[in-house]
């Protein structure tokens, strides 16, 4: 076999292609590649990121459901009180009012007795005092026996 | 053998050869060459415009495949990152690839289309012609030269002549066998090669011979057992190209 032209020829033809396959073959397609896998890096890493944030978010959604829950606890409570004060406070009104109530009409009922005893009072000396004129078959002089009318009327 | 056969496997034998001596050129080998090359650079250049950064499909996916089996090859034997590399033996898996595919054409095919246009011998196989497969030899070896000479310089590169594998003071041997060891590498990378096609493309030849009516079956299982063949040959010259480049890279002494 003769060295010939066809050697070189295919020599320049594979340094050639080795220049043009870098260019618009193994150039582009790594540049793609390497891009393609930093995306991926990305959204890994996002991804990551998000996890993270979505534990984050849950820790803190726990806090403030706990401190709702303490603070729905104490409100309740607060309102029990409360409602038992009123309730309190009503059953005392109510007590000093009934006992005003009673006092009052205590008072109205003794004045009528007083009132009703001394009607009854004068009727029964004037009942006696009658029954007196007639026992004497004598009118007695009002004015004569007005002392003794009055000692009798407070006698009864 | 036949008149007829002899005949045969003589025109089928002959490159398209234009010119005299050492300026003489084999017109089918290197036209194939170019076609299957502008191919690569066309598909290259067409898919450029396209590229998807998201999900890869069809030819961009493998392409992709391609590339990055070639780049673990180059990564795995090279230490370092090379600009250089990577692209020389994705051109020489993809070229190679195509060319020894070429034998995979019915073996007339070809030399009878050319017969239209008045031309007489044409082999469809660039690889099956040792100027083909020794030309990309000779490419590589010049290429770990310079890489021989980077990692080590002018002068370190002239040493390991005389200072491998024996030591300084046999000197005169070391020459001789650093010698023969550095030409016998372009060498057999290129007969290797021209070797596996030339005996592809003779046994599909031969097959040819046979009557039509039985030839096909001999021919299916040829072809499928060539088309191991083509794909481990263009993956062989990868790797040896990757690795005589990483020894010439290395440092003196690690190369042996």
């Amino acid at each position: 076999m003769a060295i010939s032209l066809t050697l070189f020829v295919q020599m320049v033809t594979f340094a050639v292609l080795i220049v043009l396959v870098n260019r618009y073959l193994w150039g582009p397609l790594t540049d793609v590649m390497a891009r393609r896998r930093k995306r991926i890096a990305d959204g890994l890493a996002a991804a990551e990121e998000g996890r993270k944030a979505l534990d984050q978010a849950r820790e803190r959604e726990e806090e403030i459901l706990a401190l709702a829950r303490e603070r729905a606890a104490e409100l309740l409570d607060q309102a029990e009180r409360r409602a038992r004060e009123i309730i309190e406070e009503a059953r005392e009104r109510a007590a000093e009012e009934g006992a005003q109530i009673s006092a009052r009409l205590k008072a109205e009922a003794d004045s009528e007795i007083t009132r009703l005893r001394e009607a009854l009072r004068a009727d029964v000396a004037r009942l006696a005092l009658l029954g007196a004129e007639r026992v004497v078959e004598r009118e007695i002089d009002a004015r004569l026996h007005e002392r003794l009318l009055q000692d009798v009327a407070g006698r009864l | 053998m036949s008149n007829h056969a002899v005949s045969f496997m003589e025109s089928h034998l002959k490159n398209l050869t234009l010119g005299h001596g050492f300026w003489s050129v084999h017109a089918d080998s290197i036209g194939i060459g170019w076609a299957l090359g502008a191919a690569i650079v066309l598909t290259g250049w067409f898919l450029g415009r396209r590229l998807e950064e998201g999900v890869p499909h069809g030819i961009q996916n493998v392409l992709e495949a391609l590339l990055e089996f070639v780049d673990d090859q180059v990564k795995g034997i090279f230490p370092a990152t090379d600009p250089l590399l990577g692209p020389l033996a994705f051109t020489a898996f993809l070229w190679i690839l195509l060319m020894n595919a070429m034998d995979l054409l019915p073996v007339d095919l070809l030399p009878d289309v050319a017969r239209l246009f008045g031309i007489h011998h044409f082999r469809s196989t660039p690889t099956a012609d040792p100027y083909t497969t020794l030309g990309l030899a000779l490419s590589v070896f010049v290429v770990t030269i310079y890489y021989h000479i980077r990692s080590k310089g002018v002068f370190g590169y002239l040493k390991t002549f005389f200072v491998h594998p024996f030591g300084p003071y046999l000197f005169p041997i070391n020459f001789v066998m650093t010698v023969v060891e550095e030409i016998a590498k372009p060498l057999s990378l290129g007969l290797r090669l021209f070797g596996n096609m030339f005996a592809g493309e003779l046994v599909f030849l031969l097959i040819a011979l046979l009557p039509w009516w039985f030839a096909w079956a001999p021919g299916v299982l040829w072809a499928a057992f060539h088309l191991l063949v083509i794909t481990l040959q263009a993956f062989i010259f990868m790797i040896l190209t990757i690795m005589y480049v990483a020894m010439a890279a290395a440092e003196e002494g690690d190369a042996h």
